[in-house]
């Protein structure tokens, strides 16, 4: 049936419209600017799957089209098209080739998730701390805490993410990654960043009115800057210490204690009609 | 097996009392039992609280689960929903067959409560038609305040309620009660039955949406709930009183899913009229019985999420409270493995709806019928074991990930065969691009791309960078809006005129399909981008790169709301004043186009037939099924055209294998059988006596049958009968593989070729065709012979018997020995004498009668006995050889007084040589 007088407009068919889709994903820039290892691991992993989804679109378009023009009813046409009931092989076909398609997305899909998430020796940990609506990180080798995530390019970075109140999101565009910080439990994410620079960190998860202006900065820079920013911040810490001031210090708990006051201000928030604007101070926090 | 529809007494023989209360009694009724039960529910509360000490007093959640919840029932019992139920169970007397409030005369009983399933699906698809205008709202208010990239027409917080009440309306009041609102229309009659099977339950599912949709509708008011439909804890904990409405709402309307899921599957398991086997129901049946199938294991779980919160907001429990050893991720497992089901449940329908569009109006059978419905259920069942691909980023278990992984996109095949089969369907048909049509194409292109979507979603790297952002945003409309909502309005186009018994507009129909489709892409699909890049969901305020693109967005919205007034323009007028619809404008097979627009008070005056499959569209006079007129009920059925199946069959025709596998057929459908047994060159009036036999176990049951013997093969067999009639299949008996002649030459085949008919195959033992045919209609005849057997007189006989009535043979041999029967001289005697009965049987099969033989130890009286008791033997026949030991008057006296009433006739014949035994073939 396909080799005959359908082959050519089909085929016609189909260069326009899978041309128009090559030329819908080639020609606007879809994909945001790459700057972490794994970004580019889920960017060839995207990449496969588009063109596959074009290509299934296109052949699902181009037989609608077609069918739409070449068997459409004359008016006044009250018979019957022919009886095909199925057709084996051809149901067998089309099962066939999306499963191993499919098979092969889910394969590709894991290799790239163990790279992602494959462990450094050397990697650098950074503890983050979610609340309502605001972003902190500690640096624990130096007790500092911070309001924008400094990253040192080109060595892997673990953050280990805690919630004080309801469920965030730590999501970076450029770094194509995403983790929820849960309240309860202590959620890892693994960055291996390639390009210095200053990106957004957005929270994705609904986490409340604030929840649109839960933004925070990732600077990451080269490695001398990065120890150098580290020691001044270090050095700041210590002259408000001195001053007596013990922020710091309640901002940063030994690693490997968990709960403590993060659970007892997450008890806070049960409380009947007590709202969620308790930690308004966090917002300004954020937005610098 | 389908049973039958039941139980309603016949109209016209069945007196109906409607009520006469007015709808004022029952509005007035309604209002003060649910004041008077809100009220209540405060003095309740108030008591409680004071008495157990309590503290505070006045704890506004408490009051506002108490007065919803409180207030439903009031609502449901001032509406009158449990009327029926409260008299039964007082012990009053109650009608079964109260029909009081049973179909709408007027406008009025539109807006009470009624049990038939016509004006229910209509109250539901009004009611789910207000929702989606008020959702529809909402949407358009998310679009406006996206307008800028700031905060536009409201804070975070009126936003955030916004889109939650938006997602919750459409989601829960609209995609999921339509399709129940649709399929309570036309699923009852498309099975043949006259209702639903449980019509006050079904009642009762409508009257809860209200209320469960009107605490949702109202929540902004009272501090909205902001958590996003999802209402993930402990976000969902902190919220307003507007949440709790949201948690009580979604109870009520989860109750009234379950109890139409339930119904649905009761009335399509036990209510198929005779003939619809499972594997002749529409597609939308099947759709509808595997939907609900969901709904019963599914919406538990979301009931047993939101009480939990609910739980938590109001009782002071720590089911998802971390510092209290609560599990705030176990929300998410509870919620999705309802939700994800969830997603199924609102496009599940919709493939039926689709299925049931794209072949009326391609006029093909639908491609792969049954790979459609494996498909269906095979989503079903994968749809349970797939919800934490949502939770990818959750801090779930990390190495349920991939596992979850592979079972999503294991989905993706069935729901791939779906969307092959319709191409295949639309590719070759005539295609009639009507208003519904145009939304099932529609649907087919768009849910490709949502499905597409879906796959790099269900891929966890990639997942793990767009979840949250817009990408999903433009995902789930892709198949809400692309997927259920145009089968929703395929769905109200197409069964439009069998709804109202009016036509709506066609031009109208098509500029709304046209502004629906172009808006939809124009909304949804720049969301991708806006996803990849990084713009996250639920946000008032965003990022000005966003800006053009949002603005670009929302005004394309309003393409679909001019769509949506241009669809409520039309169906409104339509309603009123559009031209009146015939039975069947798109010339539909399955049984609701057999029915008049809008059908009777009970569907069909007589239990339909079903007779084939529903969508044998260019298959020449094939029928679904067959509707009897009302004023021929109780005489003679307008509808006597039966179907004809072909029969060939030869030496197996009177075997018991094929009788009873017409029989069964019989049973199936409106069916008549022509028997044709070629003759092959061989013995005609054998051909002929076997046939009787047949035909005469076939008049008895009461199976319209008849049969000719043809000189020639099955080809000229099946030639000859077409001839005179048409033939809708054809039924060949053989014997089995290896035995039968007609397989080796590959006659099954062959004969398809050259008919161009379908061939069922009828396997038939060779003992089995030899057998004689114990059944009613069939004289059994016990033949007593000795020195007889072999004499070409002894088959002449009976030949001529079987000539005059169909007739089965068991010949009998009783061996009347001379001295002890265990001498080696007994047993050389007794070997003999089974040859000569073996060969006599094969003589007597020979020419066409069917018989068995057996060699007993007595004299003839004896073999009479063991004829009467053993073989209920209907004639006795003494076949004596003249001069042997059988004729003699003695004999012939003990065998009568041995028959009793069993009538005896004596055959004197002479003996000469034996005839031949001869090989049997077929």
């Amino acid at each position: 049936m396909l080799r005959s007088r359908h082959t050519l407009p089909l085929a016609i068919i189909a260069i326009v419209i899978g041309g128009a889709c090559a030329a819908t994903a080639l020609l606007f820039d879809w994909i945001p600017p790459v700057a972490s290892e794994q970004s580019d691991r889920v960017d060839d992993l995207l990449w496969f799957v588009i063109w596959a989804s074009i290509g299934i679109f296109t052949l699902v378009a181009t037989v609608l089209i077609y069918s739409v023009f070449r068997f459409r009813a004359e008016p006044g046409d009250e018979s019957d098209g022919p009886p095909t009931h199925g057709n084996t092989k051809l149901e067998i076909v089309w099962t066939i080739i999306p499963a191993l398609l499919l098979a092969s997305v889910a394969v590709w899909a894991y290799i790239v998730l163990s790279d992602n998430e494959a462990l450094a020796s050397d990697r650098e940990v950074v503890n983050v701390t979610a609340q309502q609506f605001a972003w902190e990180y500690q640096y624990p080798d130096g007790s500092v805490g911070t309001g924008d995530l400094h990253l040192p390019v080109g060595r892997q970075v673990e953050l280990k993410m805690r919630s004080r109140d309801v469920i965030h999101s730590f999501y970076v565009a450029e770094f194509h990654l995403k983790q929820d910080v849960v309240p309860g439990i202590t959620t890892r994410l693994i960055i291996n960043p390639t390009k210095t620079g200053t990106y957004q960190v957005i929270c994705a998860e609904l986490c409340g009115v604030g929840h649109g202006v839960m933004r925070s900065r990732v600077i990451v820079q080269s490695q001398e800057d990065y120890d150098a920013w580290l020691a001044q911040a270090q050095q700041k810490v210590q002259a408000l210490s001195q001053q007596g001031a013990n922020q710091p210090s309640d901002a940063t708990p030994a690693p490997g204690t968990p709960g403590g006051d993060e659970a007892v201000e997450g008890a806070a928030g049960q409380d009947q009609g007590s709202g969620g604007t308790s930690t308004d101070g966090g917002e300004t926090e954020g937005g610098e | 097996m389908a049973t039958h529809a039941p139980t309603h007494g016949h109209p016209s023989s069945h007196e109906i009392h409607f009520d006469t209360r007015p709808l004022s009694y029952w509005w007035k009724r309604c209002v003060s039992w649910s004041v008077g039960s809100v009220f209540f529910a405060v003095a309740l509360v108030w008591v409680l609280r004071n008495l157990f000490g309590n503290t505070p007093t006045w704890d506004a959640e408490v009051y506002t689960t108490a007065m919803a919840g409180l207030g439903t029932i009031g609502f449901l019992i001032g509406i009158g929903c449990f009327d029926w139920w409260w008299n039964w169970m007082l012990g009053r007397r109650v009608d079964y067959h109260d029909h009081s409030m049973h179909g709408a005369r007027t406008w009025r009983d539109y807006f009470k409560v009624n049990t038939d399933h016509k004006v229910i699906a209509t109250q539901y698809l009004v009611v789910v038609f207000s929702f989606f205008v008020i959702g529809g709202i909402f949407a358009e208010l998310v679009r406006a305040e996206l307008a800028t990239p700031d905060e536009t027409i409201g804070d975070a917080q009126t936003y955030n309620g916004l889109f939650s009440v938006h997602a919750t309306l459409m989601i829960f009041l609209f995609i999921i009660p339509a399709f129940a609102g649709l399929a309570n229309y036309v699923l009852p009659i498309m099975i043949g039955a006259k209702d639903m099977a449980f019509p006050r339950l079904n009642a009762l599912s409508l009257w809860m949406l209200i209320p469960g949709g009107l605490m949702m509708a109202v929540s902004p008011i009272f501090g909205a709930f902001n958590a996003g439909w999802t209402a993930y804890t402990p976000l969902a904990v902190q919220g307003g009183t507007g949440a709790t409405l949201f948690q009580v709402g979604v109870q009520v309307v989860g109750a009234s899913s379950i109890a139409t899921a339930i119904n649905f599957l009761v009335t399509i398991f036990t209510m198929r009229a005779p003939g619809m086997t499972v594997w002749r129901m529409p597609l939308l049946v099947w759709a509808n019985a595997t939907t609900s199938a969901l709904v019963v294991f599914g919406t538990p779980f979301i009931a047993g999420s939101q009480f939990m919160t609910l739980f938590d907001r109001v009782m002071g429990t720590n089911f998802f409270n971390p510092s209290a050893g609560g599990d705030v991720v176990m929300y998410q497992h509870v919620f999705w493995f309802y939700s994800h089901p969830a997603v199924y449940i609102m496009i599940i329908p919709g493939f039926g709806i689709i299925s049931e569009v794209i072949a009326t109006f391609s006029r093909k059978p639908i491609f792969g019928y049954r790979a459609i419905a494996f498909s269906t259920v095979a989503i079903a069942v994968l749809g349970f074991g797939v919800w934490a691909h949502h939770m990818f980023v959750s801090g779930m278990a990390a190495w349920l990930r991939v596992p979850m992984m592979i079972t999503t996109i294991i989905i993706a095949i069935p729901t791939g065969v779906k969307v092959f089969s319709w191409l295949g369907t639309v590719w070759n048909g005539k295609l009639h691009l009507k208003t519904p049509m145009l939304f099932a194409l529609g649907f087919i292109s768009t849910f490709v791309i949502g499905g597409l979507s879906g796959v790099m979603l269900g891929t966890i790297p990639v997942d793990i960078q767009v979840t949250d952002t817009y990408f999903v945003v433009a995902h789930i409309h892709y198949v809400f809006v692309g997927g259920s909502l145009f089968t929703i309005f395929a769905g109200v186009y197409y069964w439009f005129p069998k709804m109202t018994g009016r036509m709506y507009n066609e031009r109208l129909g098509v500029w709304s399909f046209w502004f629906m489709f172009v808006g939809f892409n124009l909304t949804f699909m720049p969301m991708h981008w806006l996803g990849l890049q990084g713009m996250p969901r639920r946000v008032a305020a965003y990022d000005e790169r966003f800006e053009t693109l949002n603005v670009f967005i929302s005004v394309a919205s309003l393409l679909m709301t001019v769509a949506v007034l241009i669809f409520f323009y039309n169906m409104i007028t339509s309603w009123h004043h559009g031209p009146k619809a015939p039975w069947n404008p798109w010339r539909g097979r399955t049984l609701e186009w057999l029915v008049s627009s809008p059908p009777s008070l009970f569907n069909f005056e007589a239990t339909p037939q079903v007779v084939g499959g529903p969508y044998q569209y260019g298959v020449p006079g094939a029928r679904h099924a067959v509707v009897f007129a009302p004023e021929e009920i109780g005489g003679e059925l307008t509808e006597t055209e039966r179907r004809t199946i072909l029969v060939i069959a030869n030496e197996t025709v009177a075997s018991s294998t094929l009788v009873d596998e017409l029989r069964h057929r019989a049973t199936e459908g409106f069916w008549r059988f022509t028997i044709a047994v070629p003759t092959e060159g061989r013995d005609r009036d054998a051909a002929e006596r076997r046939l009787q036999v047949t035909l005469s176990a076939l008049a008895e049951s009461g199976i319209d049958a008849s049969g000719l013997v043809v000189d020639g093969d099955v080809f000229t067999a099946a030639e000859t009968v077409r001839q005179d009639e048409e033939v809708h299949e054809i039924v060949l008996a053989t014997y089995p593989t290896g035995r039968s002649r007609w397989m080796a030459e590959d006659v099954v085949d062959r004969l398809r070729k050259a008919t161009g008919i379908g061939i069922t195959r009828v396997v038939v033992l060779p003992e089995d065709a030899r057998r004689p045919l114990d059944q009613a209609g069939v004289r059994r005849v016990a033949v007593i012979a000795r020195d007889a057997l072999g004499a070409e007189g002894l088959v002449a006989a009976l030949r001529e018997r079987a000539d005059r009535e169909p007739i089965g043979v068991v010949l009998l041999h009783p061996m009347d020995l001379d001295g002890p029967g265990w001498t080696d001289e007994a047993e050389e005697q007794r070997t003999a004498a089974f040859d000569r009965v073996r060969a006599t049987i094969d003589a007597i099969q020979e020419v066409g009668v069917q018989a068995r033989g057996e060699v007993l130890d007595g004299d003839a009286a004896a073999a009479a006995k063991v004829a009467v008791t053993a073989h209920r033997a209907e004639h006795i026949v003494v076949v004596a050889a003249r001069g042997g030991a059988l004729d003699s008057d003695e004999s012939l006296a003990a065998v009568r007084a041995a028959a009793g009433a069993v009538p005896v006739d004596s055959v004197v014949v002479d003996t000469e040589a034996p005839a031949s035994p001869s090989g049997q073939a077929g």
